[in-house]
């Protein structure tokens, strides 16, 4: 299977041609979003953080900028920094620029303030624009291509049909040498049995059970029910009994595929095949580090609606919801109640979703992609200080 | 008959609606193949689920095959099964704090 992408000087591929404008930390997050929204062809980071965090979570707010700009879908990074802040921008631009990808920087307290780290930058990025403007797509195998998997708003078709068609595209993705992502460590709770099954090797599958551990852990930690927060109110109202029950449906959109590794929140996968991300169960924050984990594109499924995107991957939205698909047409792309209502199987939709992420990586825009959606928000781990 | 519910595994002991359906209409699905049906003691909306059996109270609630958490009272065949009648037993750090 086959689909025109872009080819990278290092070797990646990518399915759209970004500039990316890239803060370094809150400081800095408007005069990157300017300069984005000034030059055609670029794309931002909402970064609200990047300073006075401290640890892991420091490091986290790092690899996560970092690795993001490292996603085969960006063709050129303009870095725009304040100057004094916690996630360095020099230390960003060196770490973007040892990789070979096109790099510049910027900071508002060395180039003049607002206004010259305006200008200066959005004169980086016109340039990188135009220079991307000239290269054309190529053919590229799905075994290059990279899937991230996502759900939110869920509700009972989510788990019976929109899940399960992610699932066989997933596979059809896997099998095919490609590679996908599964994330949102507290929708395994309940059904982490059923995925370590699948790890390739013993310590894969423990790593799956320490994951939900360590999730659940936290959650406990806090002294409440974990109901009202997961399943969410919406989840309640759509069917979604319990964190368990919301769980076992989630865990379809992986499929059947064996389990090849785990990965920590924004890591780079260094093989092919199936993998766990820890992530939060939050689509946006979920989402952004399956995008810094190197995610081309993402599928979400939804039973309630969800409008959301992402800065980085052009994001297909499916829905098992008849009413839903009716009431939201013009942010879900794909309809797959079909599957409820019995006039379609599971893999006749799972076929059709792999014809669209085919379509949708050849260059066409998805929903959230025509409508603007640019979510993005690191995942936290400590507060800030 | 058109089906208005769906069991996913033979192990369930629920089935999902797949349209609003009224207490004393039969709800009708295949398990394993075969048809089956369940008069409804309540209203159950599109997407949640009834019980096609009995279940004790402290028993497991199976959907998927696997335990969704514990009936907290008796349910009997028919009725609608969710949070009034059925809980988690992950997560809850208001148990354990």
């Amino acid at each position: 299977m086959k689909f025109m992408g872009y080819r990278r000087a290092n070797g990646q591929i990518g399915i759209r041609n970004y500039v990316l404008v890239l803060a370094t930390s809150v400081c800095s997050n408007q005069v990157a979003r300017e300069i984005a929204e000034k030059v055609q062809g670029c794309t931002y980071i909402n970064n609200t953080f990047g300073c006075c965090q401290i640890g892991s979570d420091a490091r986290l707010t790092t690899k996560t900028v970092i690795n993001t700009a490292l996603n085969g879908n960006i063709g050129a990074v303009v870095v725009v920094g304040l100057g004094c802040e916690g996630t360095e921008p020099t230390y960003v631009y060196d770490e973007i620029l040892k990789t070979g990808k096109p790099v510049k920087m910027v900071t508002i307290q060395g180039d003049g303030g607002t206004l010259g780290a305006l200008a200066k930058g959005a004169e980086f990025a016109r340039e990188f624009a135009q220079q991307l403007s000239l290269q054309v797509r190529e053919e590229c195998d799905i075994s290059e291509l990279i899937l991230g998997m996502e759900c939110g708003g869920s509700d009972t078709t989510s788990g019976l049909a929109s899940n399960p068609t992610v699932g066989e595209a997933s596979d059809a993705i896997v099998n095919n040498g490609g590679t996908s992502m599964l994330s949102e460590t507290t929708e395994f709770i309940g059904a982490e049995h059923v995925v370590a099954r699948r790890a390739i090797t013993p310590e894969a599958s423990d790593a799956i059970l320490k994951l939900v551990r360590d999730c659940e852990a936290r959650a406990m930690a806090l002294g409440e029910d974990i109901r009202g927060g997961q399943p969410t109110p919406g989840n309640i109202e759509g069917g979604l009994t319990t964190i368990e029950e919301k769980s076992l449906g989630c865990i379809h959109k992986s499929g059947h595929a064996p389990i090849t590794g785990v990965l920590n929140y924004a890591d780079i996968p260094v093989n092919k095949g199936l993998y766990i991300m820890d992530s939060p169960g939050q689509d946006v924050e979920s989402m952004t580090g399956m995008a810094a984990g190197g995610a081309h594109i993402m599928v979400f499924t939804t039973g309630r609606g969800s409008p959301t995107g992402n800065a980085i991957a052009p994001v297909i939205k499916i829905t098992g919801n008849k009413q839903t698909y009716n009431k939201m047409p013009g942010n879900i792309d794909l309809d797959v109640s079909a599957i409820i209502d019995g006039d379609k199987s599971i893999p006749d939709m799972g076929q059709a979703l792999l014809d669209e992420i085919l379509l949708v990586a050849s260059g066409k825009q998805t929903k959230a992609e025509t409508l603007g959606h640019k979510e993005f928000c690191i995942y936290k781990t400590a507060p800030t200080f | 008959m058109k089906k208005n519910a769906v069991v996913i595994t033979d192990k369930d002991s629920i089935a999902v609606a797949t349209m609003d359906l009224k207490q004393g209409e039969l709800a009708l699905m295949f398990i394993n193949n075969e048809s089956h049906e369940v008069r409804l003691k309540n209203d159950v909306a599109f997407g949640h689920k009834l019980a096609i059996r009995s279940i004790s109270a402290g028993e497991h609630v199976i959907k998927y095959g696997e335990s969704i958490g514990l009936a907290t009272q008796a349910i009997q065949a028919g009725e609608w099964v969710h949070v009034h009648n059925v809980e988690s037993e992950r997560g809850r750090g208001d148990q354990h704090a």
